[in-house]
């Protein structure tokens, strides 16, 4: 009898014959591996933001300066990105092996793909009297570009950023093929030991991510321009 | 690097290629797969977002649905799919291991580029364009048929086209769910430590990929009405529109 009162007292979650989609004690039981995927699905993320913009703005402002140049990032960053991310990771491995950096590298790639071209195109929704206006005011090439052009870019170029934000979230949890997907390592978990509660947390979480980055997003934009919002009142 | 030496070796080796389970046999199922859910994508979305366009309503929909398809990972939802009761990893004929789930989501993910671009593209038609119609005395159906959808017609095609590489890509992905699929090849190697096999499998799958593009950008350049230069900047649908959904 105990036994048995012991089975069902026990969470429903964990019961492979109830195996409840969700569970409060799971998220108390297992709260520090969740947090610490959570963790690393943010750090994988905001690494590959980082190093994806780091090498978008020179990439950007080298391809205005030649059109013949533009026309070959555009085009490369376009085809590597009809490769599946499960294939792109594999064919980084040779050279970074099993790791994070493989997965940072991977997603740094496809968010180039879209930050370049929408640094490209803020560049170009600059209106011409506006740069003529710069150039009769006596700014030189590198101050109009810093102080009259890439402000007037942010608008494109934030969209851009959201954009890639948002799916490179989503696509961290590919990493789990290399044993580095945030919450997709959990995921991985969950269907192979056919265990829902695990695995609809997992998802949750990284829709919640994805939602998190975009809100702060869109508030640092309000806040670096404050222009944008006068505009409506006119 | 021992390891290109072995992604040679998996690749000419003609055993890898034929039979049950080599690569032949899974590139006809994620082709089959992929013009399949491309298919009920096109048959679903299309007619719905091109009324839409058509009458200037749902927008909010039809734009947001794109940014909605990329928060949620590919992977997430066929793992929710394979794992719940229905559908399941059921095999289901030609499709293969959990062929119902993985169709189910692979249509879903082709929808948003299609919605988005073909409500785009005929909201985007010049009002002059359509006022010119009206006042030609043409009806709405007429107006739609003759006047807007030859001219939304490239934006069309290229929702098309970035749902069939949002679709070749998840079906790349259904593998990591052990489903059907080219993937397999990857996700076997990875989990046996035979590295060659999976890189070899990526090799092919990411040489169809763009096998497909250069195929479907072809098809977008023979349906636009006016022929633009070969300038990438030109022929290209705006930033908005044009950014690819998750792979």
């Amino acid at each position: 009898m105990t036994l048995l009162a012991a089975a069902v007292e026990q969470p429903s979650c964990y019961s492979r014959t109830v195996n409840d989609w969700w569970c409060g004690a799971y998220l108390r039981d297992y709260r520090t591996e969740l947090v610490d995927a959570t963790v690393q699905h943010l750090l994988i993320t905001v690494s590959a933001i980082g190093l994806g913009l780091a090498l978008a703005f020179p990439l950007a402002l080298m391809a205005r300066r030649r059109p013949r140049l533009e026309t070959g990032i555009v085009g490369f960053s376009t085809g590597l990105y009809t490769v599946p991310s499960l294939a792109l990771f594999p064919l980084l491995v040779p050279f970074t092996g099993i790791s994070a950096t493989t997965v940072v590298i991977g997603l740094a790639l496809y968010a180039l793909t879209i930050l370049v071209r929408s640094i490209l195109d803020g560049l170009r929704s600059v209106p011409e009297e506006v740069r003529e206006s710069a150039r009769g005011l006596g700014y030189s090439r590198s101050s109009q570009l810093l102080r009259i052009e890439l402000p007037l870019a942010l608008p494109v170029f934030m969209a851009g950023l959201r954009v890639a934000t948002v799916s490179t979230v989503a696509l961290t949890t590919v990493g789990a093929l290399v044993a580095n997907g945030g919450l997709g390592n959990l995921i991985a978990e969950g269907v192979l030991t056919n265990f829902k509660a695990e695995l609809l947390a997992a998802c949750v979480l990284c829709v919640l991510i994805a939602l998190l980055l975009d809100v702060l997003l869109v508030a640092a934009q309000r806040l670096v321009t404050p222009w944008t919002r006068t505009q409506v009142s006119r | 690097m021992r390891i290109f030496g072995d992604v040679w070796d998996f690749l000419s080796t003609g055993a890898n290629w034929s039979g049950r389970g080599g690569i032949l046999d899974y590139l006809v199922q994620q082709l089959l797969l992929t013009g399949t859910a491309l298919l009920l994508a096109v048959l679903v979305g299309l007619p719905l977002a091109l009324w839409l366009g058509h009458v200037g309503r749902g927008g909010f929909l039809a734009i947001n649905i794109s940014n909605v398809g990329r928060a949620i990972p590919t992977f997430a939802l066929l793992a929710l799919l394979v794992t719940a009761d229905w559908p399941g990893v059921a095999t289901f004929g030609p499709f293969g291991r959990a062929g119902i789930a993985t169709l189910i989501a692979l249509t879903l993910f082709a929808l948003p580029p299609i919605i988005t671009n073909s409500y785009v593209a005929v909201r985007e038609v010049a009002g002059e364009v359509k006022e010119a119609a009206r006042g030609m005395g043409m009806t709405g159906w007429q107006q739609f048929r003759r006047v807007e959808l030859p001219l939304a017609l490239p934006l069309v095609a290229g929702g098309v086209r970035l749902a069939l590489v949002q679709v070749w890509a998840t079906a790349t992905i259904a593998a990591l769910v052990a489903g059907p699929g080219l993937g397999r090849i990857i996700t076997d190697g990875f989990a046996n430590s035979n590295y060659g096999k999976g890189i070899a499998g990526a090799v092919v799958v990411a040489v169809v990929a763009m096998v497909l593009e250069v195929l479907a950008a072809l098809a977008q350049r023979a349906v636009d009405p006016v022929p633009r230069a070969a300038d990438p900047r030109t022929d290209d649908v705006p930033l908005r529109d044009a950014l690819p959904t998750t792979t």
